[in-house]
């Protein structure tokens, strides 16, 4: 498969250049006034509105998000951890304007694929000629008596992370701290191992005698070599003095928010603070528009992420099926740059280009103990699928350099947000 | 005159691609025929924005790429693909490229000013 990517960059250039010489005044449209409407204004959307802009500043681009901050996931675990404060992780949108993107803080209820159209709460109706959908995650009802406020999930960054971080600094020391991480797909796989380490730093220097108790209902997560060997390295894990207590195979059926216990099929376990991450489904518009399928999740393309449900409808990041992506930030951006790319080419009516994706992924164990996940992706024109280059990527060693790589983690940080907002 | 056009378009980009990487390039009719919203490396280039900075003006501790000389940025990144050169992440993303890409990806980065 690598053979025809690579084939693609020795004539690319050659190509392009040409291309733009025979073809400019015959076969190929102009894009010249098209509109693209962008839904979401996260990791996707916002670098899907930045690139379709950049590689064709011709083209009406609006980007359409309901609120007018932003507080990014990756971060927020820190913010949890007491590492930053909220105001570090949290954004504006009014630097979008100098990159001649028109932004809309408004409420999408409705996507017309047939005619084009985009429904605002506002009351207006907006057309496109392509649109990009970037809604995120929404949460299932798989946890009965579920309750934000009592057991805040923190998975969309924002009051919800101030939540949790208020009800950790509230509970006294020798308190117990139950999280339950979702069962797959969900965002941000090592999320939740990221998250019980930043509140065992924070009971570590703060509240020495509480515990952290997991309840997964899966037998595995992501980086789980790195995140035990972590946890043994600065929290005591597997002693007779661990702080955390990693419960696998464990289902939370039932929370009771009077009491602030979670049911499991085995035991009761109460919590002082609690932190439930219900399982996860295409943010709401995806669902109202019709672009999922019974997954819960919307197929498209490979090469463009175009709908394979409604033509001229692209559908970026979480809520995409891109395996094997991960829902992540970093997969969010590259997917955002492969689609912006094929928007134009579809928008110009030129060959969608060949894609190239890379996922970084990086987590913090303790302050000056960071890990990491990579990996390289390319078209498998075989089967039309994405595929992981065989022979890259793959997880920091055990013996890796853990204080370089918390560094490198603030400096992913810095310039994947930089990106977006800058 | 018009139709002829574009089977000469694809003859000479085939042609100009092979000879501008006749060392490696077996496979130039492999190669989508033509396309006009990127030219060589940037598509991959643009991956490493998220960690090295928007066209490699990084704002953290990962080396910015702006400008460097392609010699440098190819040298760097044959070296980290061999482990020549020890890295935190590098060694293992460099693996996921060709020569050919790895010299793309170099001669964007060294283009910009």
């Amino acid at each position: 498969m690598s053979i025809s990517r690579r084939g693609f960059v020795k004539a690319a250039g050659a190509a392009a250049a040409l291309s733009t010489m025979m073809f400019g005044t015959h076969n190929v449209r102009a894009a010249s006034g098209s509109k693209v409407i962008v839904i979401g204004g996260g990791f996707g959307g916002v670098i899907a509105a930045k690139y379709i802009k950049r590689l064709d500043p011709s083209i009406d681009v609006t980007l359409i998000e309901a609120s007018t901050t932003y507080a990014t996931c990756p971060g927020s675990n820190w913010v949890i951890g007491g590492l930053r404060p909220m105001s570090s992780i949290t954004f504006d949108y009014k630097n979008l304007a100098g990159h001649g993107i028109t932004v809309v803080h408004d409420y999408v209820t409705g996507i017309d694929a047939g005619a084009k159209t985009v429904t605002l709460e506002g009351g207006n109706t907006m057309s496109y000629d392509r649109l990009v959908v970037s809604p995120g995650v929404d949460f299932a009802d798989n946890v009965a008596g579920y309750d934000a406020e009592k057991a805040p999930h923190a998975w969309k960054a924002g009051p919800q992370t101030e939540l949790l971080r208020s009800q950790l600094e509230a509970m006294p020391d020798g308190g117990t701290f139950v999280i339950s991480p979702p069962p797959n797909p969900f965002r941000c796989p090592p999320g939740p191992a990221e998250r019980i380490s930043m509140v065992a730093h924070y009971f570590k220097t703060h509240k020495p005698k509480s515990k952290i108790i997991a309840l997964d209902p899966k037998g595995k997560f992501s980086k789980q070599g790195l995140f035990v060997q972590g946890w043994k390295d600065n929290y005591g894990f597997g002693t007779d003095n661990s702080m955390i207590e990693y419960r696998h195979d464990t289902k939370v059926n039932a929370f009771n928010a009077d009491t602030m216990t979670l049911e499991t099929d085995v035991d009761d376990i109460k919590a002082d603070v609690a932190c439930i991450i219900p399982a996860q489904k295409a943010g709401k518009i995806a669902f109202t528009a019709g672009l999922t399928n019974d997954s819960g999740w919307c197929p498209v393309s490979a090469t463009s992420f175009e709908s394979t449900i409604h033509a001229g409808i692209h559908v970026i990041g979480d809520a995409s099926i891109a395996s094997p992506l991960p829902k992540s930030g970093y997969a969010a951006n590259s997917e955002a740059k492969v689609c912006a790319a094929a928007v134009v080419a579809m928008l110009k009516g030129v060959d969608v280009p060949e894609p190239a994706w890379v996922n970084t992924c990086y987590s913090l164990v303790a302050p000056n103990y960071g890990i990491s996940v990579a990996a390289v992706y390319e078209i498998n024109h075989a089967d039309g699928k994405i595929a992981s280059v065989k022979g890259a990527g793959g997880l920091t060693p055990m013996d890796g350099n853990r204080m370089l790589e918390a560094v490198f983690a603030e400096s992913w940080w810095n310039n994947i947000t930089g990106e977006m907002f800058g | 005159m018009k139709k002829a056009l574009p089977a000469l378009a694809i003859a000479m980009a085939s042609l100009l691609g092979s000879a501008a990487y006749a060392a490696d390039a077996p496979a130039a009719a492999d190669a989508p025929p033509h396309q006009s919203v990127d030219a060589g490396g940037d598509a991959i280039a643009r991956t490493c924005f998220g960690c090295h900075g928007v066209d490699g003006v990084s704002r953290g501790a990962a080396p910015p790429l702006k400008g460097l000389p392609a010699s440098y940025l190819e040298q760097a990144m044959t070296n980290f693909k061999s482990g020549a050169r020890p890295a935190t992440i590098m060694d293992r993303i460099a693996k996921g490229y060709s020569e050919g890409e790895i010299k793309a990806m170099a001669d964007y980065f060294a283009s910009l000013k």
